[in-house]
């Protein structure tokens, strides 16, 4: 119970972003002749906001499943780099093991490379929490939106920048955590100098691969720094 | 294609592209014990993720445009001045965001 209370606590942030991007999806799709049901379902199974917001107008044009499938890949390839972290610490959570994986999006991902557990708290079980709760916040956003899409008329532009924000607060408290900046400094450089580059489109995935190339390179400087160099 | 089927399909393939992407490195490494520079990356990659996720955000900021980005950049400044000073995670992200919400509307 205490865990319960303790992944709520720490999924707040992502409750109203989910629901409300959830709602606006659900509206999206009801707005294109889907069911209710085909909705939740596809929120449930493919749980990847932005790229679900792709699919409705791809969808509603007739796209082939290639070009979706082309377009998953790309939009979602970032979690590639998500999984890095946390390769010890799933495969050590037996039947949670799974889901553990198939549900980290970049605002569970952020959740729970940010969370501090308590003194005396299942760690494994209020990982596994978190990631259900905010799956569950997506689905019934989707749910809701599909339903009472037309009654729910409130003008909630700007709430998608409560993502934003979380991830800002969780950039500030590492900040704070890492002695050495250097991997702040790469990401900025790296993503600017590649949006500069290539554009907002296509910046993103050789940011990713670039700042995994350079803090390669950093090895040696971040460790000394951060005290973890055993030689 | 019947509209139902399709979208049956569509579901199936979107959900099995990201899964594969979310597997990719859990099914790299398997079972056997991390090397030592994959400890290394799960450990420095997430500073840096996240710094690069707050950027690609606020990548639809057209700062050429009125109204230049201001909004972004004062709910942005706000964030990082309430989380240093009064390191409450519910406080910032609410104050930011309705703060970027009213500018957005009166802007």
């Amino acid at each position: 119970m205490k865990e319960f209370r303790f992944a709520l606590k720490n999924t707040i942030p992502i409750f109203f972003t989910y629901l409300f991007i959830g709602i606006a999806f659900g509206i999206l799709m009801s707005g294109a002749g889907y069911s209710v049901l085909l909705t939740t379902a596809s929120s449930f199974f493919i749980f990847a906001g932005s790229m679900q917001l792709v699919m409705v107008p791809m969808m509603t044009s007739g796209a082939p499943l290639l070009s979706l499938a082309l377009m998953a890949f790309f939009i979602n390839a970032r979690h590639i780099f998500y999984g890095i972290g946390f390769i010890e610490k799933f495969r050590k959570m037996g039947w949670r093991y799974p889901y553990m994986v198939l549900t980290l999006t970049d605002e569970t991902y952020s959740v729970l490379c940010s969370v501090q557990y308590e003194e005396g708290l299942d760690e494994d079980k209020a990982a596994f929490l978190i990631a259900m709760l905010d799956h569950l916040y997506w689905v019934c956003g989707s749910f809701l939106g599909a339903c009472a899409g037309r009654f729910l008329q409130f003008d909630m532009r700007g709430i998608e920048f409560s993502a934003t924000a979380f991830f800002l607060v969780v950039v500030v408290n590492q900040w704070r955590q890492y002695r050495s900046k250097l991997p702040f400094l790469t990401a900025i450089v790296c993503a600017l100098g590649f949006f500069l580059l290539l554009g907002k489109e296509y910046f993103l995935i050789p940011t990713m691969v670039t700042c995994l190339a350079s803090l390669l390179l950093l090895r040696r400087l971040i460790e000394t720094k951060e005290g973890i160099r055993d030689e | 294609m019947n509209n139902t089927v399709y979208l049956i399909a569509v579901i199936a393939v979107i959900a099995v592209v990201t899964w594969a992407l979310r597997a990719f490195p859990f099914l790299l490494f398997g079972n056997r014990p991390l090397p030592k520079t994959i400890q290394y990356l799960g450990k420095v990659l997430p500073p840096a993720i996240m710094t690069v996720l707050v950027i690609y955000c606020l990548r639809d900021t057209d700062i050429g445009q009125f109204p230049h980005g201001v909004p972004e950049l004062v709910a942005c400044t706000l964030i990082v001045i309430l989380q240093i000073l009064k390191k409450n995670m519910y406080l910032s992200i609410i104050a930011g965001t309705a703060c970027y919400m009213i500018m957005i509307r009166l802007v």
